[in-house]
């Protein structure tokens, strides 16, 4: 695995120009402060994950020891055991994977369709509807919230898996991003494939999609992260473990248990793990599909 | 003639029918909840009861509330602290990381980054241990340089300050991957006719990096600022619950946010028209700063 997140954007040793810096010399002193600095901010950033995990990992009259025992003097794995028998901390999980996954779809399916219509058909009225999407996107999430609640008790989603997702399920920033990607296909292979007869669904799925994987990756990447860690949501249209996802399923838990910090770490665990290590092993797509919210507001 | 406007119809059936899916489902979750709420602003809705219509009422309770101002109040407070604390960790962290000696360039990089891939819920009952006033590790480090901390989290003046270090924890290594991608679209040649002409590394920085950069740091300042008036999960969590069963927003909502006041109306206080109207004056906030960034970038700008 290469530490590299540097989405695409390298940085070659350049000409030097500045200060000297011979090699094999020791560190002047402001490259040490440099050194010290990033180390510091790193241990600062790691900081909750290494207690998390560390707390996870111990009982709790460890737990709250001071000075802290970075590593478990009595190690278990007896509060992930606890989490996943007594609690239904494998239920959230499960739908937290669920929704994320008919999000993803959803947005990725949608996105690319309409932005493919967008930016390759003549469609009447599309610079109103284009318009219209992209000014969609100064609306809060937040100010659209109480009447789609009003709406998930209307169609009976209260506390079911279809009311999380429900409001995520298209993204006007996604249409936006893949009819600009879409755009720089050239249309003459769009025109070759109509004059062999290719019908247009075909050509959507055969020519179209392949050739936006990139930006299908990373609208893909930026949708899952946002809504992994979603909150306020699920917080209002989960009202018990069939429908909560892992984050309103910690706040509940934190609820009604939440002086067991142990057990708590240990689902803190579950419900950040599986990202990071997604993370850790496709770094440059990550970047890039965060990256990418740049162009996004 | 004939066959040119039969491939336009051809076309524009074909456009709608790839547009459908995502029109229908634009209309259904973000058109009409928008026109909705803002319906609903101009009613007094009470749990039991009839709806009255109240014109700009609403908006006028508002004025008069003293837990909105509280509210908007402390979602100031919170984004003058974090937007720009953000900004100036992760730009200098972005510059740091361009040094020519540095090793384990990428190491830090992927260290930064992974509060941004990190779910808020559960980093944030991971900060609240760690500022907890008897037993947290925070208090226990500065214990060790001889400061006795505060209660963070259980007081009101700390409360607040301790969630916008999470908050800046959260961003920075968000900000600094938009920044470095900045960084890279200035052009090397620049840097070193300066450093050649004998700039120090200050008037490098302020008369040629920061011009530069400038449209980069207007993107991250409004996406950070749009970000700070949303903000509402890490209050929420890191001051419900714990060991005394307290109330959002807590202690005596000094870090009630804007969001967790129209949370708290809509769905606690069931004041569904006031609380729609509440997140109408969020919606006009962020249009007006969106708007701001809007104008500024379209500035030309010339290398």
């Amino acid at each position: 695995m290469r530490p590299d997140v540097s989405c695409g954007m390298t940085v070659k040793a350049p000409a030097r120009a500045g200060l000297p810096h011979l090699k094999g010399r020791p560190l002047a002193p402001l490259q040490l402060l440099i050194y010290i600095v990033l180390l510091a901010g790193a241990v600062w950033t790691l900081l909750p994950l290494a207690w998390m995990v560390s707390a996870s990992l111990k009982p709790l009259s460890e737990v709250m020891r001071i000075p802290p025992t970075w590593i478990p003097l009595q190690p278990t794995l007896d509060n992930f055991r606890q989490v996943f028998v007594q609690f239904p901390f494998g239920r959230y999980l499960l739908n937290s994977v669920i929704v994320a996954a008919v999000v993803v779809a959803s947005v990725l399916l949608t996105s690319s369709l309409a932005g493919y219509s967008l930016a390759k058909f003549n469609v009447p009225g599309r610079t109103f509807i284009f318009f219209l999407l992209l000014s969609s996107l100064m609306v809060p999430f937040q100010t659209r919230m109480i009447p789609l609640y009003r709406m998930a008790v209307a169609f009976r989603l209260i506390d079911t898996r279809l009311g999380v997702m429900f409001p995520w399920l298209i993204d006007a920033f996604g249409i936006f991003l893949m009819r600009q990607f879409i755009a720089t296909i050239p249309t003459e292979l769009i025109e070759a494939a109509r004059i062999d007869g290719a019908s247009e669904p075909f050509i959507f799925v055969r020519i179209i999609l392949p050739l936006t994987k990139q930006a299908l990756s990373a609208l893909a990447i930026f949708t899952l992260t946002a809504n992994w860690e979603e909150f306020l949501w699920p917080l209002i249209v989960s009202t018990s473990a069939a429908s909560r996802t892992l984050p309103v399923g910690l706040q509940s838990f934190a609820e009604q248990y939440g002086t067991n910090i142990h057990w708590q770490m240990a689902g803190s665990v579950v419900a950040v793990a599986p990202l990071i290590i997604a993370f850790l092993v496709l770094q440059r797509q990550f970047v890039e599909g965060i990256a990418m919210t740049g162009l996004k507001g | 003639m004939r066959s040119i406007s039969r491939e336009r119809r051809r076309q524009a059936v074909w456009g709608y029918a790839f547009l459908a899916p995502a029109l229908a489902l634009f209309a259904l979750i973000v058109v009409y909840p928008l026109l909705y709420a803002l319906w609903l602003g101009f009613y007094d809705w009470p749990v039991f009861g009839e709806k009255t219509f109240v014109g700009l009422g609403n908006y006028a309770r508002m004025l008069s509330s003293p837990l909105f101002r509280k509210s908007l109040v402390n979602t100031v407070y919170w984004t003058c602290c974090v937007v720009p604390a953000t900004v100036v960790i992760s730009l200098a962290v972005a510059l740091l990381l361009e040094a020519k000696f540095l090793k384990g360039r990428g190491l830090f990089r992927t260290t930064y980054f992974i509060p941004v891939v990190t779910s808020m819920v559960g980093a944030a009952f991971a900060w609240k241990w760690l500022f907890e006033p008897t037993f947290g590790v925070i208090n226990w480090l500065l214990g060790l340089v001889g400061i006795r901390g505060p209660g963070w989290l259980a007081g009101t003046t700390w409360a607040l300050p301790a969630m916008m270090a999470v908050g800046v924890w959260k961003q920075v290594g968000f900000a600094m991957v938009i920044l470095l991608a900045g960084l890279q679209t200035i052009p090397k040649e620049l840097k070193e006719a300066a450093t050649v002409d004998g700039a120090s590394p200050g008037q490098q920085f302020f008369r040629v990096i920061l011009p530069l950069l400038n449209p980069t740091v207007v993107l991250v300042l409004v996406m950070l600022v749009i970000n700070a008036f949303r903000v509402f999960t890490i209050p929420y969590v890191m001051s419900a619950g714990g060991f005394t069963w307290a109330t959002p927003g807590g202690p005596l909502d000094s870090t009630r946010v804007l969001v967790l006041h129209i949370y708290d109306m809509a769905f606690s206080k069931f004041q569904v028209g006031y609380a729609s109207a509440t997140a109408f004056v969020l919606l006009a906030i962020i249009m007006v700063v969106t708007i701001i960034q809007i104008k500024l970038v379209q500035r030309p700008f010339e290398y």
